[in-house]
């Protein structure tokens, strides 16, 4: 069938000419330009404090003491001589050991929290989370007073277990990982669908065998995240390996020596970088199991609460799960005792002298309350900087419209820190920043710096957890906003971050409390004068001062709990005012 | 096909020749569309079809790669979002939660930094408009489903916008409310006077609101027309078996231009089909078309059929039929029970059918379609 002639005609003249193919692209307005903007400031900053000092790093290990090129001379030297390529694998030895222990202990933890009915959960998660707030050097001391030659376990049981070296590093490893591997096997195990239960109960499914193909395989790729968390805690750690490990060398403790002990940059950087390889193949595989994880979890679920279970399992896993918790609250109990302890273990008198640090050093830049509001506004700094960077970061690469290929680079920029262990970072930042050549040289030395250092080394976390936060906002508040002819930043202002607000004050949260305990981020960083904290507890030790380190560390938990105390009241008061559209 | 609409007067919208692209898949191919000021024009077609692109392409929300969009005789095609004039509402609500439904509503004028009372007049009216008036200060948490897509519809038209789209804003609601509000919807566009674009994959929907259906399928237009004549008159049969029940049956033209031949039966057209002798074709009827019953007596185009299966709906019969010569094809009729109130419908019988020249439509053989 043809179209008579007449209609051809007219469709014809109603034709707008066809221009030549040629993308159409919009306007570019104002606010385009301001995303634009903002987008390339998030760039540049990731590259300034993230790519850049790590491409110094990576250079300066290729040098020789004179800074001329010798290839892979560096890390032919590190592997070819046993004396030091043994911190290698004592450093992986130690890290697969404790992220084993760690798993089997918080899962039967997580299990004992989520499925089973035995008293005291609550009070058992609380617990669990308690080594959250000290710096990780803290329990290596702790243990030195437990376990270690004059301790008094070793004393009570006459039993000496060799502290010093890899018992001791593993044991602070353990302890060191536990709380975060427990909320992702528990998270994990809260989610299951108690549909797959019932289904296996009407067939007459044993429990034993319900256990083995449902609930195991249910959380089989949280197991492998909570390893690799594990793995990598134990692997980059500093403050343990520090204070206990002796003549057991690891990398991280390593590159410290070779660094502050031996002014010996290059094979600093050349450790580091050999650090870097196994954290980053972590970090990968742990990337490719989550994008798994995400598909398993579907929406509408009927989560498998708590359930009884026969009578020798719940006491096995309230037998096992009172002893860990017991264990920590010993080791709380320990550094709450030291602190308060003229001399352990030969002067039990109790008293408050070790709060007045009066060792050369601490006392004459201020005493403690000094060194402790320096890590206050280190951390604030930190919490404020981050939670912005952050949120905007998120923001913009998520609710952005084209300029994909940006975007993408941005998230895995964004994401990358988590590989980066705090030493690697702090090294690289010294070889990136102390260098009058930098114009940001004059960050150096700063508390800025130290705060950047700290943002960037945390940066992935609170990264993602804005990233699910804003997923979650209708995608099309955006468009609205714009048909409205509502400014991107006011909706972002108006509707984004008030509806995120509970997000946005856990990521100041998560920043802050970090900030107070890292140690690792910062050692290399700090300002004769304004040292913080978690870094004079590490000083306080090696001045052989481990009551006043204990003081201090309490000091910076008090802080820790009176900062969460606060969050809990700023989210309940947030929740009321902005999160009253959630009450039906 | 036919696809750009001839308008005597100027249009209010003109889409022309619209594609876009992403990556491998062509969203929507050479799309020119003209609608005039005051019409509800709906986008109807299945999952993919292109019809969201098209309604974002419209909003800016997407960037076309090639093609052209006039408002009010403005060329808008390269104006982003915010610089255009329209108001949008979409199926999942996106009502800012934090915000009550009369700051919901009044978010765009404040934009226009009006005064407070007329900003307060206007959401009032608006309010009154949707027939809401008391649930200015609930958070939409705290509103139902179709409550939450009213507000949002005042939440678009409070600017007054020249030009409101609407994405399947029925498509998440229940069934009855979906029923209640698509009349509403298209009582208040008819109040308001604001020309509309609906994009919907429920044709009831498209066939019960639009003045015109735009039938989409993998991204070009197959059809436009009031409803009346997409469903009388489908211009294909991907048209015809989109819209509403239609029977395919497999037939080839006879030699005289009037006729057809269908298995072992002659069929005569009502008017000459225009299709050369002996070509394969392919046989239209909708199932309320076909008669059956006394009335059948005495007229032509009659067949013998099988009664396989009959259904009773209530107000009618589902006859399912088997013809002679056509094992593989089934005939469905829709029957009201007048029409046979005195016949005898038992499954199993052999019955009279006649198929209504006027009603017979034919196209060129779709395999696909007629078994």
């Amino acid at each position: 069938m043809t179209l008579p002639e007449a209609n051809v005609g007219v469709s014809h003249s109603l034709r707008v000419a066809r221009r030549p193919r040629q993308r159409v692209k919009h306007r570019v307005g104002l606010e385009g330009i301001l995303r634009r903007v903002l987008l390339a400031l998030v760039g540049v900053g990731l590259m300034l404090f993230l790519v850049y000092p790590l491409y110094r790093a990576l250079v300066r290990s290729l040098q020789d003491r004179s800074g001329t090129f010798v290839g892979l001379e560096n890390y032919i030297e590190y592997f070819s001589t046993p004396a030091t390529s043994i911190s290698f694998q004592n450093s992986l030895y130690i890290s697969v050991v404790s992220t084993v222990i760690t798993v089997v202990l918080a899962f039967i933890y997580a299990y004992a929290l989520t499925r089973t009915t035995i008293a005291g959960r609550g009070i058992l998660r609380a617990v669990a989370l308690l080594p959250m707030f000290i710096p990780s050097l803290v329990q290596a001391l702790a243990f030195i007073y437990m376990f270690g030659n004059n301790g008094f376990i070793t004393r009570l049981l006459g039993v000496n277990i060799g502290l010093y070296g890899k018992v001791g590093i593993i044991m602070s490893e353990v302890f060191y990982a536990f709380p975060h591997a427990l909320i992702i096997l528990s998270t994990a195990l809260a989610l299951a669908d108690s549909r797959l239960y019932e289904a296996a109960e009407s067939l007459r499914t044993s429990s034993r065998r319900a256990f083995w193909t449902i609930t195991l395989p249910g959380v089989r790729y949280a197991l492998l995240s909570a390893a690799f968390v594990a793995f990598t805690l134990a692997l980059t750690d500093f403050g343990a390996p520090k204070v206990v490990g002796g003549d057991y060398a690891v990398l991280a403790t390593d590159i410290y020596t070779r660094v502050m002990g031996q002014q010996d940059f290059e094979m600093g950087a050349t450790i580091s970088t050999i650090l870097l390889v196994p954290a980053v193949l972590v970090f990968v595989l742990d990337r490719i199991v989550q994008r798994r994880q995400v598909a398993l979890v579907t929406s509408n679920i009927v989560p498998q609460g708590p359930k009884p279970h026969g009578r020798l399992v719940q006491m096995l896993i309230t037998v096992s799960c009172v002893a860990v918790a017991g264990f920590i609250l010993v080791v709380y109990g320990t550094v709450i005792v030291g602190a308060f302890t003229r001399f352990w273990p030969y002067n039990l008198e109790p008293t408050l002298r070790n709060f007045t640090f009066d060792i050369v050093g601490v006392q004459r830049r201020g005493g403690a309350l000094v060194i402790l509001w320096n890590s206050v506004q280190m951390a604030g700094m930190t919490a404020l900087f981050g939670t912005i960077a952050v949120f905007v970061s998120a923001y913009l690469i998520e609710k952005s419209r084209g300029m994909s290929t940006a975007r993408s680079i941005l998230y895995l920029l964004c994401v990358v820190p988590l590989a980066v262990p705090g030493m690697v970072k702090g090294l690289s930042y010294i070889f990136a920043f102390n260098d009058p050549a930098n114009p940001l040289y004059i960050l150096y030395g700063t508390m800025l710096l130290l705060s950047i250092s700290t943002i960037m080394h945390y940066f992935t976390v609170p990264f993602l957890t804005a990233m699910t936060a804003l997923k979650q906002l209708d995608p099309e508040f955006e468009s609205i906003g714009e048909s409205l002819d509502a400014p991107f930043y006011r909706t972002f202002w108006r509707v984004t971050i008030p509806v995120a607000l509970p997000s946005i004050l856990s990521i100041a949260m998560y920043f802050f409390l970090n900030a107070m305990v890292t140690l690792s981020a910062i050692v290399f960083l700090f300002v004769p004068g304004k040292e913080v904290a978690s870094l004079a507890v590490m000083l306080l030790d090696d001045a052989g001062e481990s009551a006043q380190a204990m003081a201090m560390s309490l000091l910076i938990v008090l802080v820790g709990f009176t900062a969460r105390g606060l969050f809990h009241l700023a989210t309940r008061g947030v929740e009321r005012r902005t999160q009253a559209w959630k009450v039906r | 096909m036919n696809s750009e609409q001839k308008s005597p007067e100027n249009p209010y919208l003109r889409i022309a020749h619209i594609t876009k692209t992403f990556k491998d898949l062509t969203a929507v191919n050479d799309v020119s569309l003209d609608v005039r000021k005051g019409e509800l024009v709906t986008l109807l077609g299945p999952s993919g079809c292109g019809k969201t692109t098209l309604l974002r392409i419209v909003a800016g929300l997407e960037v076309q790669d090639e093609g052209e969009i006039h408002q009010n005789g403005v060329d808008i095609s390269r104006l982003p979002p915010r610089q255009r004039d329209f108001g949008i509402v979409f199926q999942s609500y996106a009502l800012f939660p934090n915000l009550t439904a009369f700051r919901n509503i009044a978010y765009g004028l404040e934009n226009r930094k009006l005064h407070r009372d007329k900003i307060h007049a206007r959401v009032r009216e608006l309010m009154g408009l949707i027939g809401l008036p008391d649930v200015g200060g609930k958070y939409p948490a705290q509103l139902s489903g179709g409550q939450q897509q009213r507000i949002a519809l005042a939440r678009a038209l409070a600017t007054s916008p020249g030009l409101l789209l609407l994405d399947e804003p029925l498509s998440a609601l229940d069934a009855r409310v979906r029923v209640s509000l698509r009349i509403e919807i298209k009582d208040l566009q008819r109040q308001v006077g604001v020309t509309t674009l609906f994009v919907t994959h429920d044709q009831e929907e498209a066939l019960v609101m639009a003045d015109r259906i735009v039938v989409m399928n993998k991204g070009r237009i197959e059809q436009v027309g009031t409803p009346e004549e997409i469903y009388r008159q489908p211009a294909n049969p991907f048209v015809a078996d989109f819209i509403g029940v239609m029977n395919f049956l497999p037939a080839r033209a006879a030699d005289d231009p009037r006729r057809v031949s269908c298995a072992s039966m002659d069929l005569e057209c009502a008017e000459p089909h225009g299709y050369p002798p002996r070509s394969p074709l392919t046989l239209a009827v909708r199932p309320e078309d076909l008669r059956v019953g006394p009335e059948v007596q005495g007229q032509g185009n009659r067949a013998s059929a099988h009664l396989q299966h009959v259904e009773f709906l209530g107000s009618f019969y589902r006859l399912t039929l088997g013809i002679p010569g056509l094992e593989k094809a089934h005939l469905v009729a829709e029957v009201p029970i007048t029409a046979v109130r005195d016949t005898d419908v038992r499954e199993g019988m052999e019955m009279e059918i006649q198929f209504p020249p006027e009603f017979l439509r034919l196209y060129p053989h779709q395999p696909e379609l007629s078994a």
